[in-house]
């Protein structure tokens, strides 16, 4: 083992905990994958068995220390070994978005200057060998998938277990060099290179070192008391922060079992085949949740939903209470087990949550009708408030101190202030190391002191200590009466209607606020077959005189709600459209994490923008889109325009003066 | 050009075989209607072949003929050097020849991996008896036939509706689940009656992209009608063109698609 340059026990590297489980725990599931209908499993010693072969046939082909391999795919076992194999012969793994385009691939492979590649299947293989001519230092790609490969050049391409077996009969001759390799990996060396969304500009690639993933994994296990026992679904894109924390960080420290679906479409079956206990979805997975629940009460029949809505009712009202352990009446909880039988119990199982000890979402607020929905079922759905450059924690919420509009508190060895504008910043072991061949960045990122900026704005409750956030920073601007405006805390309140996708508010620097709207489809598609209303489309159904009508009163109940909050009153919507598109990652209008990017859709519908203020009635537009292959195409739609009615401030303003 | 025994290369690269299944002069009438007319052509191991022609022309007859559900009133099919004596379609299914049917004949109330395993059928050796006890050969014998269908399942990317019954299913994944259970017989031969009729642009590269697989990675030899020309073009190795029971062309989709006779039947011709 390494000189314990840091690190708990000497373990300062993924492939020591490695070791360190493979003798521990191991007979013990490390991780499973449904294949051909059937749960495969490979347990702690076979996966370092697994891990090693692929390492000593990276080292055959040239993998040298230091050396940048990309993993393109999604969750596979296969895939989280390669990202270990590549840390033990000192090379740095490099996850890359499955779905990403040719050319946003390019840029990440050319910017990180990856001689290797470990690519899923077909598809994405075909990806790099597009860009591959603008890839200079690009030499080898893996494979793991060879379905449809046969008939290509394979002067650069191998097959993933080819691979392994090359290492496997190699062992003896190349065991020496592995071990010289992994003992000389240092608390310090890089750990993985993760690129951040980029929702403003080119993706940056965030280095951490093994002491940032290691000790971010030890304290946020500790936490929420994570044990071998505990089983996750790895389904969250493999280049996001959270899941390399969560299902190698995490898992590797505790020695928790990881398990891979099937396919992207039998996800909900999987989930509940497998029942996690800790579980991890950003805000839209549970909407969605909530969404298909809702619509299939909607269905059923008069005394199902009728025992439904009575026994949710209930919930609603000592759930919550029950679960964070405050006292609640014997009467009340009696009814609170009769719903659990009935009710809660086998819902639960149908969302595959009944086993859920510790559940969380981040990413985007959460409405907090559908957040309570799940904790007054006894879900333990807890908020964390994280970023990339900190290894995911930043703050989060204790059991027993869990709300729907607050992040939490800091988490353990975290240390956060607020500057003078809102900002918010923080410093912790988790704090990433550089930008990648980007020092400007990483200097306006992080101060000589440690502290990072995290470019949201919010407040600590004084009473509480929780941490609340607003707004990103630079989008909180004035309105130009010089009231706050916040865009994401109106587009909040809209997208909580489950009828609303997605929202987005435009006001800073003029006198009122006014929005674009996205539609869910599903929501409003089931409410237009319930009543015999046709349409073929997204386009025709968002145009229709009705569903204009219901999302005129959403916005107008998220004006009078708006209005309540005296800081930011003067943000209600008074002019709104329904837009004629889905806002959609593959036309630039949003991050690959789903976030919309502001600036891109402002420039993109500036003649919308220009209809919704200069008091018009109806605007034609044509707007580009781009297929999922990758072609172009045109549509043209003409857009109504809805003026709202929001609750006069003017009290308040003439009171301010 | 085609070499009569050895078989041929194609432009990308795959070898094809000698003659698998051969048609010699085949007339088939119905009545006095005559449905096919005095065509020959054969069929070689590894290969995509299609059948193709106008509405009416005789290519369903034909696939019929092929795989011996009709009985052809002249000529003779020779299928791996033997003349094919009258079977049922049971015993050509047992001789290695899958289909797909236009108008899909799935058991609707069966879930898709139910469906599958029927194409299974001629793989299972335990009678009824056996099965009805399940333990032992059974048991044994469905775990190894599941593995077969649960490949094919994954092959398809069919995963996600493993326990859908197929009348809940729309219709390009029905076509899907046909080809599954087509695969699942393990067949030498594989006959695709019209499999992209009534698809989408989406659906019918899916299906292409399908049947191209299934050549490259399996070697199955595959037959096919299709009145798209565009599909048949991009996916065949050679295409026999039909047109009132007659074939009026034979080759690669290039020579076809020069051929004269083939552009007059596709196009029409100017009466002057």
């Amino acid at each position: 083992m390494a000189p314990a340059s840091g690190g708990k026990d000497g373990l300062v590297s993924i492939p020591a905990l490695l070791d360190r489980n493979a003798e521990t725990f191991a007979t013990k599931a490390a991780y499973r994958e449904k294949e051909f209908g059937i749960w495969q499993t490979w347990t702690w010693s076979d996966t370092r068995e697994e891990i090693r072969n692929l390492a000593r046939g990276l080292i055959d082909m040239g993998v040298e220390k230091g050396d940048f391999i990309a993993i393109i795919g999604s969750n596979r076992p296969h895939l989280y070994w390669s990202m270990v194999a590549a840390q033990m012969v000192g090379a740095v793994p490099v996850p890359v978005y499955q779905d990403s385009a040719a050319d946003e691939m390019a840029y990440v492979l050319d910017h990180c200057g990856a001689r290797f590649v470990i690519a899923e299947d077909q598809e994405q293989v075909d990806k790099v060998v597009e860009v591959q001519e603008r890839l200079h230092q690009f030499e080898h790609l893996v494979y793991l998938d060879p379905r449809g490969l046969r008939k290509y050049d394979h002067s650069q391409l191998h097959d993933y277990r080819q691979v392994q077996q090359t290492g496997h009969d190699l062992r003896d001759k190349l065991n020496p060099e592995l071990e010289r390799r992994q003992s000389a990996i240092a608390y310090d060396d890089t750990c993985v290179m993760l690129y951040t969304s980029g929702t403003t500009g080119k993706p940056k690639g965030v280095v951490l070192s093994n002491r940032n993933i290691i000790e971010t994994s030890i304290a946020s296990s500790e936490f929420d008391s994570l044990s071998t026992g505990e089983e996750v679904l790895a389904y969250l894109p493999m280049a996001w922060v959270g899941d390399f924390i969560f299902s190698i960080g995490q898992a590797y420290w505790t020695g928790f079992c990881v398990n891979c679906p099937e396919s992207e479409d039998t996800l909900i079956t999987d989930l509940r085949e497998i029942g996690p206990t800790y579980y991890f979805a950003p805000p839209r997975v549970f909407e969605t949740q909530l969404t298909t629940v809702m619509i299939r009460m909607e269905d059923s029949t008069r005394f199902k939903k009728w025992l439904f809505d009575r026994c949710m009712a209930h919930a609603r009202k000592v759930g919550g209470d029950i679960l964070d352990g405050r006292p609640v009446g014997f009467g009340d909880r009696l009814k609170y087990r009769l719903g659990d039988l009935f009710i809660y119990g086998p819902l639960k199982n149908t969302l595959g949550l009944s086993r859920v000890r510790v559940g969380y979402t981040a990413g985007e607020a959460i409405g907090p009708e559908i957040f309570s929905f799940y904790r007054s079922l006894g879900i333990n759905l807890k908020q964390l408030y994280g970023q990339t450059e900190a290894g995911v924690f930043i703050t989060q919420q204790p059991d027993g101190e869990v709300r729907a509009d607050t992040v939490g508190v800091p988490s353990p060895g975290v240390e956060v202030r607020i500057a003078d504008n809102g900002e918010v910043f923080y410093r912790s072991p988790g704090v990433f190391v550089e930008y990648y061949k980007n020092p400007e960045s990483t200097a306006s990122t992080k101060d000589s002191e440690g502290w990072v900026a995290t470019g949201d704005a919010g407040f600590f409750e004084p009473d509480t200590g929780h941490l609340r956030i607003i707004d990103r920073a630079k989008d909180v601007g004035k309105m130009a009466d010089g009231s706050m405006f916040a865009p994401k805390y109106v587009e909040n309140k809209l997208k909580f209607y489950p009828n609303i996708l997605e929202a987005v508010v435009f006001g800073s620097g003029r006198d009122r606020c006014c929005a674009f709207i996205n539609i869910d489809l599903s929501a409003v598609g089931n409410w237009a077959e319930r009543n015999n209303i046709a349409y073929s489309s997204y386009q025709e159904l968002a145009g229709h005189p009705q569903v204009m009508a219901t999302i005129q009163e959403h916005v107008e109940e998220a004006n009078a709600s708006i209005a309540e909050d005296e800081m930011l009153s003067g943000c209600q919507v008074h002019r709104f459209l329904i837009l004629h598109k889905e806002l959609d990652a593959d036309d630039g209008e949003m991050t690959r994490t789903r976030k919309v990017r502001r600036g891109m859709i402002a420039d993109k519908y500036d003649d919308l923008i220009t209809a919704l203020y200069d008091g018009s009635n109806e605007v034609s537009t044509r707007t580009e889109v781009t297929y999922e292959d990758g072609r172009k195409g045109y549509i043209s739609a003409t857009l109504e325009i809805r003026d709202a009615r929001v609750v006069p401030v003017a009290t308040r303003k003439v009171a301010a003066e | 050009m085609l070499d009569q025994t050895e078989g041929y290369t194609t432009e990308d690269g795959r070898r094809i075989g000698g003659v698998v299944m051969e048609m010699r002069n085949i007339t088939l009438r119905f009545g006095g209607v005559v449905a096919i007319k005095d065509i020959s052509f054969d069929i070689r191991e590894g290969e995509i072949r299609a059948i193709i022609g106008p509405n009416g022309a005789g290519k369903s007859s034909m696939l019929n003929v092929i795989s011996g559900f009709y009985i052809p009133q002249e000529g003779e099919v020779l299928y791996k050097g033997a003349k094919r004596p009258q079977m049922k379609p049971y015993e050509v299914a047992r001789q290695g020849i899958a289909r797909t049917f236009q108008n899909i004949a799935l058991f609707e109330g069966m879930t898709v991996l139910d469906n599958v395993m029927t194409g299974r059928l001629n793989h299972m050796k335990t009678n009824l008896f056996q099965q009805a006890l399940w333990k032992g050969r059974a048991e044994k014998e469905e775990v190894e036939n599941r593995e077969v269908v649960e490949k094919v399942i994954d092959f398809l990317e069919i995963q996600n509706i493993r326990k859908t019954p197929v009348a809940r299913l729309p219709y390009g994944l029905k076509k899907r689940v046909e080809l599954a259970r087509a695969l699942a017989a393990e067949p030498s031969l594989l006959l695709l009656d019209e499999p992209m009729a009534g698809m989408n642009v989406e659906e019918k590269e899916d299906m292409s992209r399908f049947i191209l697989d299934v050549n490259d990675e399996f070697g199955t030899t595959i037959a096919l009608i299709e009145h798209d020309m565009g599909v048949v073009m991009d996916l065949s190795d050679r295409v026999v063109v039909m047109d009132y029971g007659q074939k009026i062309g034979d080759g690669t989709p290039d020579e076809v698609r020069s051929n004269q006779d083939v552009i007059d039947a596709y196009l029409g011709v100017a009466h002057d």
